[in-house]
């Protein structure tokens, strides 16, 4: 656990003092990763440095895991505290091996630990321990360097980390891979992580919880699905910028809006029978076929059943896409688009179909927390908890 | 296709033209003249990297701690100035430095091994100054929030990262030194100066050359010598030479 109590840096410059960052207070609970929002030069960072003493609070306190951290030796604080940086820093004197273990190496531990440690970690990142224990920095890509910048905070099994932008200069697409695997690990290791990120989409997929900064002052504190749906103020809501309801279709996951119920026919069943379920379900164009196994095999038409006779295993189409019970609802209002149609058929991990989900329930369950919210204006917090 | 016949035209023209050199070399008696010196050269040789050795250990011992000491932050308010003073210093010629140093300390080898300690101070200082600034700012912010102390710092991740800087600074002073050492002879110290000057002089040419071409061939030697061990020394990673 993170506290921050008043925690505050005043910088003299020549022009006057400079609030860097203006009392601030938060908590960041066991386990979980806490996005330091902003545009930069709104606090973020200086607030994140105050934690591990790169920069020197002017007041205020902080505790980690309930323990002041304001009498501690800098060194030892240090040491307990995980760091990657954005320019990853990693020591080009040194080989991969003696850069992840530089922490244990500090802390005395002896040889034999702290090279099977190395391996440990160089396994839980992905990387080949024999292909690269003996490189150096300079002849790993950028995306292996930071996964090992990731690996050397996490050598001496710190409690807590601190995070500044640690994949903003990685490319996109190796940074969605690294931010997954990062992801990953944290489901196993449940450090306690503060993380700076300019990077609202970033923000949304990392955070547990998001704290946006401005000008020094911490504006909003919250879970990013509560962050989205009710900005306190036109500064956050501008930062989080007007698409800001489709980025929460990243945060719901199917299951959440999937209804059960769902009409199909059986590839033996006349197109008689199957205009009259489409009409008993109140469907407008179509209806899900599927086989002995309750799999998805093909889309029977309305006109097709109004206009001719048979059985459905002679009359259907292809099934336009089908969306999994762990997709979020990008993913499904994606699907929704580039197949002009208004539901999609969710399967279950053996394939099998176990309900719908519609363009209308997307939207109202989005909707459901902005009306919330314009209900009670005066008072967003009691909007959050509906 | 044509430029390499050229090139191979041009390589055996070389080693005829060498051939030739070396037969009239030896048919009119000049490797005679040249050896006639030998013993000479051996013995002032000797006094030449004994010079060298003295004033450059003795440069190395001052300046790298000097450079140290200046990059520190605690120094951040002095260094530049005082960098500006080392930069002015190196301007000096040498011979004025030997003539200076002469007329306090009088004649002999003393003044004459503080001259070429100044000489050999500055460049070592400036590179190993410029070298541990020049370590990147994110490493050394890493170095610090992984718990590293300030000596941890310096020994672990500033000098290995400027290791490669100081080298090539030492390569040039030490190259200069052994080039200026002649001029000590001067001031009474000694050293191939001794068969450059007084061949000159004497308008002798072989004994100028007795003199001029294993300091030459000195300078080279040194230089190559502390290019090896830059590379054995500096770590891999941080080593061009070994990239």
């Amino acid at each position: 656990m993170i506290e921050l109590d008043n925690l505050t840096k005043v910088f003299d410059t020549p022009k006057g003092a400079v609030v860097a960052a203006d009392h601030i207070s938060m908590e960041v609970p066991p386990g979980e990763i806490c996005i330091l929002l902003g545009p930069s030069g709104c606090g973020k960072t200086t607030t994140l440095k105050m934690i591990n003493r790169i920069v020197k609070p002017t007041s205020g306190k902080v505790f980690i895991d309930g323990d002041d951290t304001t009498g501690m030796d800098t060194q030892t604080l240090r040491r307990n505290i995980g760091y990657v940086i954005q320019q990853i820093g990693l020591f080009p004197n040194m080989t991969i091996e003696e850069n992840i273990t530089i922490v244990p190496r500090l802390l005395g531990w002896d040889r034999a630990k702290y090279r099977e440690r190395a391996r440990e970690l160089m396994a839980m990142i992905a990387l080949e321990p024999d292909a690269f224990l003996k490189r150096y920095p300079s002849e790993l890509s950028g995306g292996q360097q930071q996964r090992i910048g990731v690996a050397r905070a996490l050598a001496a099994d710190p409690p807590v980390m601190l995070m500044d932008e640690p994949f903003g200069a990685i490319d996109p697409i190796n940074r969605a891979v690294i931010q997954d695997e990062f992801l990953k690990m944290q489901q196993a290791l449940k450090k306690t992580i503060m993380f700076v990120s300019h990077d609202i989409d970033e923000a949304i997929k990392m955070g547990d919880r998001i704290a946006v900064f401005r000008e020094g002052k911490l504006v909003q504190y919250s879970a990013p699905d509560d962050l989205l749906a009710a900005p306190k103020d036109s500064f956050v809501e501008s930062f989080l910028g007007e698409d800001r309801a489709l980025k929460r279709l990243n945060l719901v996951k199917v299951r959440d809006i999937v209804t059960d119920e769902i009409g199909t026919v059986s590839p033996g069943d006349t197109l008689e029978n199957a205009l009259t379920r489409i009409d008993d379900f109140g469907y407008q164009n179509s209806i899900l076929m599927v086989n002995d196994h309750r799999q998805p095999a093909g889309i029977v038409n309305r006109s097709v059943t109004r206009t001719t006779k048979g059985y459905c295993r002679d009359h259907f189409q292809a099934v336009p896409a089908m969306i999994g019970l762990d997709d979020d609802l990008r993913k499904a209002a994606s699907l929704m688009f580039a197949h002009d149609t208004t539901w999609l058929p969710c399967v279950d991990e053996d394939g099998k179909v176990c309900g719908q989900i519609t363009q209308r329930a997307m939207t109202r369950h989005l909707g459901a927390r902005f009306r919330a919210r314009q209900g009670n204006a005066q008072n967003p917090d009691i909007a959050i908890k509906e | 296709m044509p430029i390499q016949t050229m090139k191979g035209a041009l390589r055996a023209l070389l080693l005829v033209a060498i051939f030739f050199a070396g037969v009239w070399s030896h048919s009119s008696g000049l490797i005679d003249d040249f050896l006639w010196y030998l013993p000479d050269v051996q013995y002032l040789m000797g006094e030449h990297l004994w010079l060298t050795a003295v004033s450059g250990s003795l440069a190395i011992a001052v300046a790298i701690p000097l450079g140290i000491l200046l990059s520190r932050p605690s120094m951040a308010r002095w260094a530049e100035s005082l960098m500006q003073v080392l930069n002015v210093g190196t301007t000096i010629p040498t011979l004025a430095v030997l003539a200076l140093s002469m007329s306090f300390l009088g004649i002999g080898t003393v003044p004459a091994v503080f001259g070429l300690f100044v000489a050999t101070l500055l460049p070592i200082t400036r590179n190993t100054y410029a070298g541990l600034k020049g370590v990147n700012p994110a490493l050394m912010e890493a170095a610090a929030g992984i718990g590293m102390s300030p000596t941890q710092r310096l020994f672990k991740v500033e000098l290995p990262n400027a290791l490669y800087v100081i080298f090539a600074g030492m390569r040039t002073a030490l190259t200069i030194n052994v080039g200026t050492v002649p001029l000590a002879f001067l001031i009474g110290a000694g050293g191939l100066g001794e068969l450059i000057f007084t061949g000159i002089d004497l308008y002798d040419p072989v004994m100028m050359l007795a003199g001029a071409i294993p300091t030459a061939l000195l300078a080279i030697v040194v230089d190559a010598v502390i290019a090896f061990i830059a590379f054995v020394v500096v770590p891999r990673g941080v080593n061009p030479a070994r990239a």
